[in-house]
Parts: structure tokens; C-alpha cells; sequence
């Protein structure tokens, strides 16, 4: 895949929950209000998986949201990039061994970048997006 | 019509082409930097609407699978195409425009509803539930707001066929006569008016807050725009920037149609750029407070009141507006003062 630089100053971001306790949503739309103006930098939320670039992805993957997740990351068009916000995602965090859990978010789809916290402060989402840039940077310094 | 003018017209077509996509895009980028100084924001960069072209551009363009894949493919090259075609009939700072001795301003008017028409039919043939239910409002949308539109065109235009000029539906004619220097104090009220209304119809042509019920974001998912990616959506975002300056155009034509090089003597290699520089300032002037300040003071309409908004509200104001031309033109002639 052929990437140029303005792919990382235009990320579109679309968001997906799939079972999480909406601490990581509030988190999220704390954001991308104005004190942190993430559109300054070409980041702008979407609604459609097919306009997005970057999926966010909070809580454990539940039973009923793993078709879900599948379907909706196999809609967004290539190149894409998952960020996974929240220990939830990383570990499934308190619901660890919830019956209810096909486990945390790597086990269904590849990510990308890990936000760890419950929640995440909008600084440490800030900092996993520029960590998604970074790598996005070192993916095209390996191709180019 | 001998080869080379036709060569001629061509070549002026694909230069001001050219102008449309980066003058259209460079205005979306204007219109994001002042929404975001508004909401103390820093914003985006100017050029950013040209940096989110070129990775639309190089994504992956998905054809749904229950889409019918060519009016898919077409609708968003039909939009972008038309929105362009619009900007040859209409007047560009000092530059008569290209095609503008075949067509007036009737034809603008059918062309502004082709870019509407096509995303249309792309949301119809998405298959998508949410691209059927933004088609189906972009319809609404339309047909509630071409009756202020047209209350508009024909108010200016019967004004100016009232003082005398021959052919006042021609935007030459309309460029040369400004209707604020033909008319008293009661058709000024009645031009202000008409101003307003104009004013009004552009967020709802441009699908932006607070009409734009058939990309509502928050409910929709950006209704018929929902399943277009890559390359689509990057020409559906060219076009949106094209039909900006489209839009502004017809307002600063109709209503502001003043030239710098009128005012102040100069070269004519100097009035041109000078002219072009004026007609952009006009044009981001008009998109600031038809659309910009808008946007960020108002919430979204349902989509019930945007019917009853242009079909009782503004169209009552437009008709007052149309009446207030009527009697500036008529009462000195009954009176029998003036003429």
C-alpha cells in the first residue's frame, strides 16, 4: 500500500463500542472539544466506517458485537488503522472473566495502538494518536 | 462558429475549471478556520481541505455489494461535472462569463438542482437504508426551497425589465445595472429582503447546518453520502467546495456585482488579477454570513420545519419582498412623478 503525508494530517476517526461502560465515549468527546482541538491537526470524527481512516474501538468485544466489530472493520476502506482505547480492550480490564466476553479486541480484529487507562485521560488519546502517526511515519519511511 | 472560437471557449473552460476546484476548495477551508476561531478553536489549516482530497484520493473505493454499481460510480462525476458547468454562466470578478451569451440566469437556476439531483440517485443507488432515508429528504429539501429561489430570480430580474433594460434575465445585464442603483427607498427594502432570502436558500443548496437534514451526522451517519469512499467521496467533496463558490457567485452576481478596476483606473493586466482577488474577498464575505456564522450560531432543523420554514416563512418574505420591487416601480408611474 502507497501512502503520502496526507494521509497521517487528515485522519478521519470513526468510533465503535463494542460493550464498553461509556467512560471511554465521555472521554473521547472530552477530546475533541475545543481545549484539545484535534481538528487542528486534520482529525475529525465521522459517521460512517466508510469515510474513516481510524477506528476507535472501547470495552471488551461481548458475544453479540464480535459479528459487529468484523463486518464494520472489514467496511472501512484500506489503509485503515484500529486505535483500542481503555484497559477494557486491552485486557477486558474488570469483566475480565465475564461469561459474556469473546475476549479483548486483538483477539478479533488487528490493532494498532494501545490506549491503556479507565478511562483514558484526553491527553492520553492526544498521545495514542500520535503514536498512530508515528508508526503511520515509519510504515512509509520502510516503503518509500 | 469557426474552430478557433470553439478552441477558445474550450480552453477558458478547462482554465476556469481549474479556478472552480481550487478557489471551491480553498473557500472550505476559509469557511473551517473562521467556524473554528468562533468556537476559540485554532482549526485546521487553510489547505486543509486540499490535504483531505488527496488521501480521499489514495483510500480504497468500495462498491457495496448490494449497490448498482454504474449510477454509484456516476452520481458523484455527474455532481462534480454540473457544479462546474454552473460557474461557466456565471460572471467571475471582471471575466464575462464564458458561456454567457447562451444561457441566463433561468438556466443557473435548473443547473443548481443537477449536483442535488445526482446525490439523489448515488443515495438510491447505495442500497443503504440510511443513503434511501438522506435521498429522500435531499428531495424535500429541494422542493421546499426552490419556490424562495425562484421569488428571488424573477423579483431582480422583473425590476430590472421594469427600468427599461432589455433582456434583465441575462447576469450580464444584472452585472452591469446593480439593482441598489435603480431602485427607491421601497425597493430597497424589498432588494434587502430578497438579499435575506437568498441568504437563507444557500445552507440548505449546500447541505450545511442548520439544513442539512439529508447528512445529519448524528442520525443518519452522513446519510447519502454513507457508503461513497475514496475516490466518490473525494469527488463529492470537490464538488460540496464547487458549489460553494458556485453558490457565493450567484449572490455576489445578482446582488453585489461591483468591480475594483470600476472604481479605480488600471492597467488592464493589472485589473484582471485585481478584479479576480475582489470577486474572492466578495465571495468569502458572502459564504461568512450565509453559511459560516450560520452553522456555528444555529442547531439542525427537523426536517418538517425546513418545509414549513421555505414554504410559509421565507416564502412570505421573498413575495414581500417581490411586492415592496412591485411598488417602487409602479407608484412614481401612478403618481406621475419621475419617468
Amino acid at each position: 500500500m502507497k501512502l503520502n503525508s496526507a494521509f497521517n494530517r487528515s485522519l478521519w476517526v470513526y468510533h465503535f463500542n463494542s460493550g464498553s461502560c461509556n467512560g471511554c465515549e465521555i472521554e473521547i468527546v472530552a477530546t475533541i472539544t475545543p481545549r484539545y482541538d484535534p481538528e487542528r491537526f486534520g482529525i475529525k470524527l465521522v459517521g460512517s466506517p466508510r469515510h474513516a481512516d481510524v477506528m476507535l474501538v472501547t470495552g471488551p468485544v461481548v458475544h453479540k458485537m464480535k459479528d459487529r466489530l468484523l463486518r464494520v472493520y472489514s467496511q472501512m476502506p484500506d489503509p485503515k488503522l484500529v486505535m483500542c482505547i481503555g484497559a477494557c480492550g486491552i485486557s477486558g480490564g474488570v469483566f475480565y472473566d465475564s461469561y459474556n466476553l469473546d475476549g479483548p479486541v486483538d483477539e478479533v480484529i488487528p490493532v494498532d495502538v494501545y490506549v491503556p487507562g479507565c478511562p483514558p485521560r484526553p491527553e492520553a488519546i492526544v498521545h495514542g494518536v500520535v503514536t498512530a502517526l508515528a508508526k503511520l511515519e515509519r510504515l512509509q519511511g520502510v516503503k518509500a | 462558429m469557426t474552430p478557433v472560437t470553439v478552441a477558445a471557449i474550450l480552453g477558458w473552460c478547462i482554465l476556469l475549471s481549474f479556478f472552480a476546484l481550487s478557489a471551491g476548495l480553498f473557500l472550505l477551508g476559509v469557511d473551517r478556520k473562521f467556524a473554528a476561531h468562533m468556537q476559540a478553536r485554532i482549526g485546521p489549516p487553510i489547505r486543509q481541505p486540499f490535504i483531505d482530497v488527496a488521501k480521499l484520493l489514495q483510500k480504497e473505493n468500495v462498491v457495496p455489494a448490494n449497490a448498482i454499481p454504474w449510477l454509484f460510480s456516476l452520481a458523484p462525476i455527474i455532481a462534480l461535472a454540473s457544479s462546474i458547468v454552473v460557474l461557466f454562466y456565471l460572471p467571475v470578478g471582471s471575466i464575462f462569463p464564458v458561456l454567457g451569451t447562451y444561457g441566463d440566469l433561468v438556466l443557473v437556476m435548473y443547473l443548481l438542482t443537477v449536483p442535488a439531483l445526482a446525490m439523489v440517485a448515488g443515495g438510491f443507488a447505495s442500497g443503504s437504508p440510511y443513503a434511501t432515508v438522506g435521498a429522500q429528504r435531499e428531495m424535500v429539501t429541494m422542493i421546499a426551497y426552490e419556490f424562495p429561489l425562484a421569488i428571488v430570480v424573477v423579483g431582480v430580474a422583473w425590476r430590472l425589465g421594469a427600468a427599461g433594460l432589455a433582456a434583465p434575465f441575462t447576469l450580464g445585464t444584472m452585472a452591469a445595472n446593480p439593482i441598489w442603483t435603480l431602485v427607491g427607498p421601497l425597493g430597497l427594502i424589498g432588494a434587502l429582503l430578497l438579499l435575506l432570502v437568498l441568504a437563507f436558500v444557500t445552507p440548505a443548496e449546500l447541505s450545511r447546518i442548520p439544513f442539512d437534514t439529508q447528512e445529519a451526522e448524528t442520525e443518519l451517519a452522513g446519510g447519502l453520502l454513507v457508503e461513497y469512499s475514496g475516490r466518490n467521496l473525494a469527488m463529492f467533496y470537490l464538488a460540496q467546495g464547487v458549489k460553494t463558490l458556485v453558490l457565493s457567485a450567484v449572490i455576489v452576481a445578482i446582488f453585489f456585482p461591483w468591480n475594483l478596476s470600476a472604481f479605480i483606473a488600471m492597467s488592464p493586466w493589472i485589473a484582471l488579477p485585481a478584479d479576480l482577488l475582489f470577486f474572492l474577498v466578495k465571495a468569502i464575505l458572502v459564504m461568512f454570513f450565509a453559511v459560516t456564522l450560520v452553522r456555528v450560531g444555529m442547531a439542525r432543523f427537523r426536517i418538517n420545519q425546513v418545509v414549513s420554514i421555505y414554504w410559509i416563512y421565507l416564502s412570505v418574505i421573498g413575495i414581500a419582498g417581490l411586492l415592496l420591487l412591485m411598488a417602487d416601480a409602479s407608484i412614481p408611474v401612478l403618481a406621475g412623478v419621475g419617468i
